[in-house]
């Protein structure tokens, strides 16, 4: 089952600001601090200028929450909480090449199936299961398969949203000229730029 | 902002290039950058002001890195602007390019790398209002050269708005009710006042709220000045070098208000033996500062000046007569581990304590780091919120010189004098030049013991004496005096002291006292690293038992 608020993993979601150095920051502040990362995913949000993270770190609720409080006080942190497994849905994307003779195709793909995975390559000898699901169903899927041989796997991390109308937070409107000011800085140089040394 | 520390270089040459049209800038050319960014710190502490400091790119910038992570750690607010290659140099390894704001990430509370001309009055804005709200700290601009010549439409931006950034007032009622009601019931309340009562100007809030409850106070190195320590509540200082009977006042009060203050192990010893059955209410401005190193049993977050004045009207008027002669008791039997040692010999712990006693409470009085730092946290007379400038959280040996200029450029009406480690001194005095140059009189005095005193106390007590590269010899520092053109003085031996003070008071200034103090004292009292609060040792005699 799932781990509780209690157990030894927290997911955490932050609303971030996109801009250069965010990502950094985030890393930057889990170094220093001693916190260990087992996933972290980034994407965009319906809100232009803001992604989301979601960080799943190993620790008690104490450390999910000193983790949260840390990230929030990054200025590029628009604001970060723990989510409380029970109240919120995760999942996370795996890819997995298998070991697959011909004759044990079949019972491979009955395996798949019962976990709701599908299969979305084939060669002579090995097929690619994909499945969307928990971490820890994700889990099983794989102990269930590393007797075939399990050549690669690839796992995007948990992204996790609460359940119901309650939303993790409210970003507030930034009007065109700050967001232009705020994702200007990074190092990357913008247009055609003169190249002199001093 | 008025006044700003720096030292130039290729890349900020455009901008020292409009200096001269600029004439209400007061530019302070340093002798490093480092001292530039100890100045800015000292000139914020001193005047609650944000403090500035400039460097050029590269090795300039880098120079800034000790100050940069001194004034963060403790909450002074400031503001770091360095010059960076030409834009398209960027991440070539250009000349004297430094990943700058990489370097700073971990130590600010933020930093940018304005790209764009137009975003500059911007990025001055928002760090500003950074640096000085909230819970204050460093934040650093980085600008390429080519930013710096490039025309821009100049518009200042009317308001900040930062989304990520809602620093609290007061706090949430809930929380004001639960503490009341913890105090109201409390027989052994204590209050830890820490810094965030001076960068909040809450001493008199704290005040109010001690003497309404009934609590007495004792004070973080930091704190120190929160209270006037002839106040019937106060105290003095906790800590590894606090007093005997304020250690065990917070080793056993039932009740501990943490007011401003992160609860850190210099203060508090070792965490779970500091005092495992007390409640413990924290307030801070910055909620991560809950529950980081202790279990508290009540959080509040918000601007402690605030906070006080709700808790002020929360918490029922109440007397503890048996808990404060409690914590009596204990001050008078245990004055002698406080006092400035008998004798005739010339002690740090005298030279300080005459200092203190001649200049009084509206001078200004910085340290470095080591024993005569904690002999000026002890005998220092700290009255006054501002009055003392020390490096607590990174405690940076060097800090007296540099903080004692900025104080001084900050409060020019004011005498300011720094205590000097021998070796602190050592690390930072060429800005002598500068305060010659700046016309910036501070008074120095060197606690001059021979020795990296903190360090030899550490080995002789933790290493069985073996007293390895500690014995750092010293320049005629007299000599220095002249070569810089300003006084010098020796002292010897007691008579001469409260000549020489009066004597480097009436001089124009800067003046420099080499005091040649007591080669072997050790700092009493003190919690060894790793011990409890209730284990101070008063004497060498008692470390050697234990
Ligand atoms: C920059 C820096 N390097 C090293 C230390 C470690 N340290 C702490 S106290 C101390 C000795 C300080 O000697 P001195 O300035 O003479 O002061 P004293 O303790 O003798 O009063 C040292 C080396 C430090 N705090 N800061
Ligand atoms: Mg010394």
């Amino acid at each position: 089952m799932k781990v509780s608020r209690n157990g030894s993993r927290q997911t955490i979601a932050a609303l971030v600001e996109d801009r250069p150095g965010v990502l950094t920051r985030v890393a930057s502040l889990f170094r220093r601090r001693g916190y260990n990362i087992e996933s972290l995913a980034v994407g965009t949000t319906d809100e232009q200028g803001v992604s989301r993270m979601t960080i799943v770190v190993e620790g008690t609720s104490e450390v999910g929450d000193q983790v949260a409080k840390q990230l929030d006080k990054l200025i590029d942190v628009i604001n970060a909480a723990v989510l409380d497994s029970t109240e919120s849905i995760d999942r996370e994307l795996a890819l997995i090449k298998v070991v697959a003779r011909p004759d044990q195709r079949r019972e491979i793909l009955d395996v798949a199936e019962i976990f709701r995975a599908s299969v979305v390559d084939l060669s002579v000898s090995s097929l690619i299961i994909q499945i969307t699901a928990a971490n820890e169903t994700i889990e099983a899927l794989t102990d269930n398969l590393r007797p075939y041989g399990i050549l690669e796997m690839v796992r995007t991390g948990a992204i996790a949203l609460v359940r119901g109308e309650d939303t993790t937070q409210v970003v507030e409107f930034e009007d065109d000229e700050l967001r232009r000011f705020h994702m200007g800085s990074g190092r990357i140089p913008t247009g055609q730029l003169p190249h002199l040394s001093d | 902002m008025d006044t700003l520390f720096g030292y130039p270089g290729g890349v900020v040459l455009p901008l020292y290039d409009r200096f001269p049209h600029y004439p209400d800038i007061n530019h302070i050319l340093v002798r490093h950058e480092q001292a530039a960014g100890h100045a800015a710190d000292g000139y914020a502490r001193a005047s609650g002001k944000l403090g500035v400091a400039l460097a050029t790119s590269g090795p300039g910038a880098t120079n800034l890195v000790t100050a940069i992570t001194n004034a963060h750690m403790d909450s002074v607010p400031t503001l770091f602007i360095t010059g960076n290659v030409t834009r398209s140099l960027l991440g070539k390894d250009g000349f004297q390019e430094a990943d700058i704001t990489g370097i700073t990430m971990p130590t600010v509370k933020h930093n940018y790398l304005v790209m764009r001309p137009d975003d500059l009055a911007y990025a001055f804005k928002e760090a500003a209002y950074i640096a000085t709200t909230g819970r204050p700290g460093a934040v650093h601009i980085d600008i390429p050269k080519d930013v710096f010549i490039e025309e821009a439409e100049f518009s200042w931006p009317e308001t900040i708005n930062v989304r990520g950034y809602n620093p609290p007032s007061t706090a949430e009622q809930g929380s004001i009710q639960q503490a009341a009601e913890i105090i109201d019931h409390s027989e052994r309340p204590l209050i830890f006042a820490g810094h965030g009562i001076i960068l909040s100007d809450a001493a008199d809030d704290l005040r109010k709220f001690a003497e309404k409850s009934g609590t007495p106070v004792v004070n973080t190195l930091l704190g120190l000045g929160s209270i006037a320590p002839d106040h019937v509540l106060s105290y003095g200082m906790m800590g590894m070098h606090g007093s005997y009977w304020a250690n065990h006042a917070a080793s056993n009060a039932d009740v501990i208000i943490g007011l401003g203050m992160r609860m850190d192990d210099r203060a508090l010893g070792r965490f779970e033996d500091m005092n495992p059955t007390a409640k413990i209410i924290h307030v801070d401005i910055d909620p991560a500062e809950h529950q980081k190193n202790l279990e508290t049993h009540v959080p509040i977050v918000g601007n402690v000046s605030d906070v006080l004045k709700q808790l002020t009207n929360a918490v029922q008027k109440a007397t503890h007569p048996d808990w404060l002669s409690w914590i009596d008791d204990l001050r008078i039997g245990h004055r002698a581990s406080m006092s400035v040692p008998e004798g005739p010999e010339l002690t740090a712990q005298y030279a300080i304590a005459r200092i203190a006693d001649y200049i009084g409470t509206e001078s200004v009085l910085c340290t470095g780091v080591g024993q005569h730092q904690m002999w000026s946290a002890q005998f220092g007379a700290i009255s006054r919120p501002r009055q003392f400038i020390t490096s607590g959280g990174l405690g940076t040996m060097g800090f007296e010189v540099p903080a004692a200029m900025g104080a001084q450029a900050a409060c020019p009406d004011r005498s300011v004098w720094t205590i000097c480690g021998d070796g602190g001194f050592q690390m930072t005095f060429q800005e002598i030049g500068t305060m010659v140059d700046a016309k910036l009189p501070v008074r120095m005095a060197i606690m001059n013991n021979c020795y990296l005193g903190m360090v030899r106390q550490w080995q002789e007590l933790f290493y069985d004496q073996n007293l390895v590269d500690v014995d750092i010899s010293q320049p005629d520092f007299l000599k220095i005096a002249e070569a810089y053109g300003i006084k010098g003085i020796r002292v010897d031996n007691q008579e001469d002291v409260d000549a020489a003070i009066e004597e480097a008071e009436a001089t124009e200034g800067p003046v420099l006292i080499d005091f040649r103090v007591v080669q072997q004292d050790n700092v009493w009292p003190m919690v060894p690293a790793g011990a409890a609060l209730s284990e101070t040792i008063e004497s060498a005699e008692e470390s050697a038992m234990s």
